[in-house]
């Protein structure tokens, strides 16, 4: 099996995932307590407006029919209409994706210049001072609130400092850039703790193979020996810790999103919760969790890419 | 290198069932029981929760303090000998609040942590044991929720379902167990090969005491070690949802509601916001260092 074979495959085991994901999400409606209309509706609710939802979700139909409409509708890329902005679902998530993809991938970046650099210094020296100081923060870092976290940072660099602004998504790529900073080091500092572990294990492991040995007595320098030699090979089981990790990422987004104000769709999500606007919640929900299924599939394709020892047959 | 040499009894002669037990027990006693407080992880982890837990079950002969009774007339007040952390904007001691919160808290994610463990053990194992459909129908529910990010699928959840105590049990039920279903069912598929297995299929054991007595015994240590960083995970959850005010409806003290209050006197009464925090960091900390000690601990080999 060749690479479009491999590509194929993983494209196929999609399917179920999506059928589920879409049954979860379209069974969201029917979790709620007693009569969904009106639950959702609140002191709002009046008959005709009761009536009016009945009929937009079909909630007096058999449940499979019920699913059949959702996903007709979905695949017109029909997500529903909003209760509270009366705009369609679609175009509201269309138009707050972009901050929610930038704070993404600021956190990705930044992810990778903490932890790469703490990770080489760790594993140069096992058991060195650096090393125990390396390890040492991991354990605080994991059990750190990240929206405390992000009031620390603004706490410091915000108010105290004025380096940066408290909040906001700016305007302009230097704008965004210099905005999204400390947003960004709130994700990237949740991260980095499991990915300097695993790349700590992974630099240990490689730095203890013979060709590190070899390349050590025949005179290459230290520098050249850990960027060039150890730390190449020692970054793919990183990058899957990463990918791994992606589904956490992008649901910390959310939290962040709130604190320093920025108007993604993960602020679009709490926004219209405490809107009690259902159908965003669920088109937001969607959304995300097709941004984690996309993510792992490129992960899973880059993982491949970047290890010429993994073939794409199994 | 050592997992389980020691096959839990003869199997068919089992009449007396526990001598399988004993084994099991005089090998993690006699090996390792005696060596745990030699584990300064695990002690100072034991130290940091014992401190905790002990101050939040004795709040009430602690504090003399109500955690709801208002009292405008002592509104942010800067500590002091009377209120050791001062007082929040509706004249509410900080530290009584805070130790409440605490143990509230604590309970909630202690309790909450019980569910998804036991049906993530239950689903994983006759995943593992029985392969097959089961295997895979369990294992696409298991990606099927994976395909949530955590927070975002709790968060939904907690929303359909009414804000307060049991909606937070169920979502972290439903989105928590396919950590354990994932380890166990792997667990279980290495330990299903050992010979001692292949004996007692052979003496003609049942399934289920198969895998109640002799697979689980062996496997389930893995499950404790994840939990013990689940737990850190769920109060993480907690104190966001009671930060976002989806939690615990208020005034009932619960840390990520008393950061959230605190946000807006960041600037002037930062300790409102900052300690509940810390107190989350501390406890954190004393559940993953305990969580370390316990892996160490069981994993005598690595």
């Amino acid at each position: 099996m060749g690479r479009t074979g491999f590509v194929a495959q993983r494209l196929l085991l999609l399917i179920p995932v999506a059928v589920g994901v879409t049954i979860i999400v379209f069974f969201m409606v029917h979790l709620i307590p007693g009569d969904p209309a009106a639950t959702i509706l609140g002191i709002h609710a009046t008959p005709k407006g009761i009536a009016l939802l009945h009929q937009q979700w079909g909630l007096n139909r058999p449940l499979p029919s019920q699913y059949w409409l959702f996903m007709d509708r979905l695949f017109h890329g029909n997500l529903g209409q909003s209760l509270y902005y009366g705009a369609s679902v679609s175009s509201l998530i269309w138009s707050h994706l972009p901050p929610t993809l930038w704070l993404l991938a600021y956190a990705v970046v930044l992810t990778v210049l903490i932890s790469v650099p703490l990770a080489v210094l760790a594993a140069s020296r096992r058991d060195g001072v650096r090393d125990h100081v390396v390890r040492a923060v991991p354990l605080v870092g994991l059990g750190m609130p990240q929206f405390w976290l992000g009031f620390l940072l603004i706490y410091l660099f915000a108010i105290s400092l004025h380096l940066f602004p408290v909040s906001g998504y700016g305007s302009g790529f230097t704008g965004h850039l210099q905005s999204m900073f400390l947003p960004g080091l709130t994700v990237a500092l949740a991260l980095t703790p499991v990915v300097i572990r695993s790349l700590r294990a992974s630099m240990l492991d490689v730095l203890g193979a013979d060709y590190i040995t070899t390349a050590r007595s025949k005179g290459v320098s230290p520098r050249r020996l850990y960027l060039r030699h150890a730390l190449r090979n020692a970054v793919i089981p990183a990058v899957t810790v990463l990918a791994i990790n992606v589904g956490f990422l992008i649901g910390a987004t959310v939290i962040i999103e709130q604190i320093f104000a920025i108007p993604g769709i993960g602020q679009l999500m709490i926004n219209s919760i405490f809107q009690r606007d259902f159908p965003v919640v669920q088109g937001v929900t969607l959304v995300f969790a097709v941004m984690v299924v996309l993510v792992n599939l490129m992960a899973d394709l880059s993982y491949a890419a970047l290890d010429p020892r993994v073939r794409f047959d199994r | 290198m050592s997992t389980i040499e020691i096959p839990p009894g003869p199997p068919g002669s089992s009449g007396p069932e526990p001598a399988s037990e004993p084994v099991l027990v005089l090998r993690a006693e006699g090996r390792h029981a005696s060596r745990w407080y030699r584990q300064p992880a695990l002690v100072a982890g034991l130290a940091i929760l014992a401190v905790v837990v002990g101050l939040s079950l004795a709040a009430p002969l602690i504090t003399p303090y109500s955690p709801i009774a208002q009292n405008l007339n002592d509104s942010l007040l800067g500590p002091s000998s009377s209120h050791l952390l001062g007082t929040d904007q509706l004249g509410r001691d900080t530290f009584t609040r805070l130790l409440y919160g605490m143990r509230l808290d604590l309970l909630i994610a202690f309790l909450a942590v019980l569910s998804p463990f036991l049906l993530g053990i239950v689903l994983g194992s006759l995943a593992g044991y029985f392969g097959g459909w089961v295997d895979s129908v369990i294992m696409r529910l298991v990606d099927i929720v994976v395909a949530f990010p955590f927070y975002v699928l709790i968060i939904a959840l907690v929303f359909v379902l009414g804000p307060g105590k049991g909606s937070i049990f169920i979502a972290i039920t439903l989105v928590g167990w396919v950590a354990y279903a994932r380890i166990i069912r792997g667990e279980i598929l290495v330990a299903k090969r050992q010979d001692y297995i292949t004996a007692a299929r052979s003496g003609g054991l049942s399934n289920v005491r198969i895998m109640r007595r002799h697979l689980l015994p062996n496997v389930i240590s893995q499950g404790f070690i994840y939990g013990m960083s689940d737990i850190v995970q769920d109060i993480l959850a907690i104190v966001t949802l009671g930060y976002l005010g989806l939690g615990i409806p208020p005034p009932t003290a619960d840390l990520g509601s008393m950061i959230n209050d605190g946000q807006n006197f960041l600037s002037t009464h930062w300790q409102l916001t900052t300690i509940p925090g810390l107190a989350v960091v501390v406890v954190g900390l004393g559940l993953s260092l305990v969580g370390d000690g316990l892996a160490d601990l069981l994993r005598p080999g690595q």
